[in-house]
């Protein structure tokens, strides 16, 4: 059996902890033996002294410190406890360590990886379940990521800290205890692109799908699910592709396939209004404006903020029969 | 009958007075350049506080690194004297050190940075100053900030940080008594002293303007901040003369009237001072002339990603 996420993303770590002396990891209550609060840094402490260090709860000066090692020449990763918390360090990740890298008139290099936690389904409620990558979309100087079960994370890190600039990594705490790999057996897995490749899932034996889902981290786990359900009890067919990178999306190495289907959902767990998925659709609607065949649909959690008993946050949250509803309405044209 | 003077005034060595002359005519150029169309944005002087980098100046190491704010230029000088790329800067022409993307407040050259947002810099210091206890041994990671910029939590955060970590952080609080247009009294509770007390900061007070016996107090303070290492607040009580940014100041005459009490300038009055004067001057106005003729700077390498 393949390693769970968690212990990927943890061995992903360690990884490249090792690879560079220079490389720092600050954050909240990450020191063994806690280990983070989703043991995502176990281990690390104890490897790598000095450059680990639980910090106070200060998640502008975890950030900034991040950026102050990253600026003199280091590389630092910092884990924010909960994604939601990020908000705290808007100004740092935005203002400063966003912008420093051009904004000095020439390139700055600053080699900076943000982990947050993020998304439901747990019932942590309001402020511990929210999935903020759409308030960090199209910020000059930052580059978002979202990890899956299909993207290797000793890669993933590696290309985060080469590129240069600041970049946040998206991790659904609802991953974090899912196999490597590990997929419903109706689907063949290949990778679309090369550089931040896309895990693509086809219906084994299917011909020409019908329709497109975007869906990544968290929520491909759901599309997968609508996909089954469309085809069984609908017979319509879907691919669904895993993005690892959010923004800037890189849109090339996806049109064959997303043309051929000319119906495209595009998935993602951020409340309604302005999203990373918004952005998406007016990319494809500008870049596929032939080959649509219906308006690029949305599908996210609904307007409002993320409950904590469990009917009521499912109410919220995006549902693999969210999802197939989508896929039906798209396709019934 | 002139009167001999003990020690130089201000405590100032030929390149001290050079320097603080720089600055200050560097400043009234830049609001002669505003009065007269030349520049655009805004630009805040620090008129009246270019004695704070100019002593500080001695006691800083190359391998210090300095965070500045948005009355910087009086830092930017004090470390490259280089009023040309400044202004340059400041102008957007040729030869500009940020090519004019950063303007008047955000510039960086070689361990020198600058921010338009107050309180952004001291956590970001506290990065530079762990990464300079671990491979720089014995190097400062030194951040300018106001008064007012203490109502900003991210400075707290930073000296908790900074105090924990054993960091070597020297905060220069920059105390001339107003935020922009709101005094003191009105926006800070307790004291600077009271707030560094609080995290177990050693704190020194500076009232004086004397060069020589600001570095004489100021050296023990920083040598230990150094070798402890440890962060170290330095707040000088000084005066703001000039407008908070352009023409701004809607002070009270009185109140600015008493502020120029306590200008240096004026207390400065012996020939060679007064030669060195005319001399810095004449050579600001002819750095402003020939930054103004260049042609516009090129933002070539805008690449963010
Ligand atoms: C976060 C932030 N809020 C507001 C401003 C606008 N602003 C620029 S300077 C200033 C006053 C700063 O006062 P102080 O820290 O006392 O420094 P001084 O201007 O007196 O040197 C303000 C409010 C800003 N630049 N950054």
């Amino acid at each position: 059996m393949t390693a769970r996420v968690v212990a990927d993303l943890n061995a992903a770590l360690h990884s490249v902890m090792a690879a560079d002396e220079h490389l720092h990891l600050l954050g909240e209550d990450v020191a063994d033996p806690y280990g983070g609060a989703f043991k995502a840094t176990r281990g690390l402490s104890g490897a790598f002294p000095g450059r680990v260090r639980a910090t106070p709860i200060s998640e502008g000066a975890i950030v900034g410190a991040g950026a102050g090692l990253a600026l003199a020449g280091g590389k630092a990763i910092v884990e924010i406890m909960f994604g939601d918390f990020i908000a705290l360090a808007f100004d740092q990740i935005v203002s400063f360590a966003g912008r420093s890298v051009s904004m000095y008139g020439r390139r700055v290099p600053l080699h900076l990886v943000i982990r947050c936690p993020v998304g439901g389904g747990r019932g942590y409620g309001p402020t511990h379940s929210g999935s903020p990558q759409k308030h960090f979309v199209g910020v000059p100087g930052l580059s978002l990521f979202e990890t899956s079960a299909f993207h290797d994370h000793t890669t993933l890190l590696r290309r985060m800290l080469s590129l240069g600039h600041p970049a946040i990594l998206f991790e659904d705490k609802v991953l974090y205890g899912r196999r490597m790999h590990a997929h419903d057996t109706l689907f063949h897995r290949t990778g679309l692109g090369t550089l931040d490749p896309c895990a693509r899932f086809t219906v084994e034996g299917a011909g020409r799908a019908d329709c497109v889902l975007v869906a990544p981290g968290g929520v491909a786990e759901r599309a997968l699910a609508a996909t089954r359900s469309v085809l069984l009890t609908d017979e319509i067919t879907c691919e669904v592709l895993v993005p690892s990178r959010l923004y800037p999306f890189d849109l090339q190495p996806l049109l064959p396939v997303l043309a051929a289907a000319g119906r495209v959902c595009v998935v993602e767990e951020s409340t309604a209004g302005g999203t990373w998925g918004s952005e998406l659709a007016q990319q494809l609607h500008t870049a596929l404006w032939d080959d649509l065949r219906a308006p690029v649909r949305l599908v996210h959690s609904a307007d409002a903020v993320i409950a904590a008993a469990p009917h009521l946050e499912r109410e919220v949250l995006v549902q693999d029969t969210d999802i197939a509803r989508a896929v039906k309405e798209v396709t019934a044209g | 009958m002139t009167t001999v003077q003990e020690r130089p005034p201000l405590g100032a060595s030929e390149a001290d007075l050079e320097l603080l002359l720089l600055i200050r005519h560097f400043e009234q150029q830049l609001l002669e350049l505003f009065a007269a169309g030349e520049l655009s944005g805004t630009t805040h002087t620090c008129l009246g506080q270019e004695y704070i980098p100019v002593a500080l100046r001695t006691l800083l190491r190359p391998d210090d690194f300095v965070f500045s704010n948005h009355r910087g230029h009086g830092h930017y000088l004090a470390r490259f004297a280089d009023p040309a790329g400044l202004l340059a800067e400041i102008m957007g022409r040729e030869g500009a050190v940020c090519n004019g993307v950063g303007g008047s407040q955000h510039i960086l050259r070689d361990g020198f940075l600058s921010t338009g947002v107050q309180g952004q810099s001291l956590p970001v210091a506290a990065g530079v100053a762990l990464h300079l206890s671990r491979a720089e041994a014995g190097a400062l990671a030194v951040a300018h900030i106001g008064d007012g910029t203490w109502g900003e939590g991210a400075v707290y955060e930073a000296l908790n940080l900074a105090a924990l970590w054993r960091l070597p952080l020297l905060v220069v609080a920059e105390h001339n008594g107003i935020a922009q247009s709101t005094p003191t009294e009105l926006q800070l509770a307790g004291s600077v002293a009271g707030r560094a007390a609080a995290f177990g900061i050693e704190h020194a007070r500076v009232t004086s303007q004397d060069l020589g016996e600001i570095r004489a107090l100021l050296e023990p303070l920083l040598a230990a901040a150094r070798s402890g290492p440890a962060p170290l607040v330095v707040e000088f009580v000084t005066h703001r003369l000039g407008p908070h940014s352009k023409g701004d100041d809607t002070r009270p005459a009185e109140v600015l009237a008493a502020a120029a009490e306590h200008d240096w300038y004026p207390a400065v009055q012996d020939e060679r001072f007064r030669q060195a004067d005319e001399r810095i001057r004449e050579q600001v106005a002819a750095v402003a002339r020939e930054v103004a003729a260049r042609p516009r700077s090129v933002w070539a390498d805008r690449g963010c990603r």
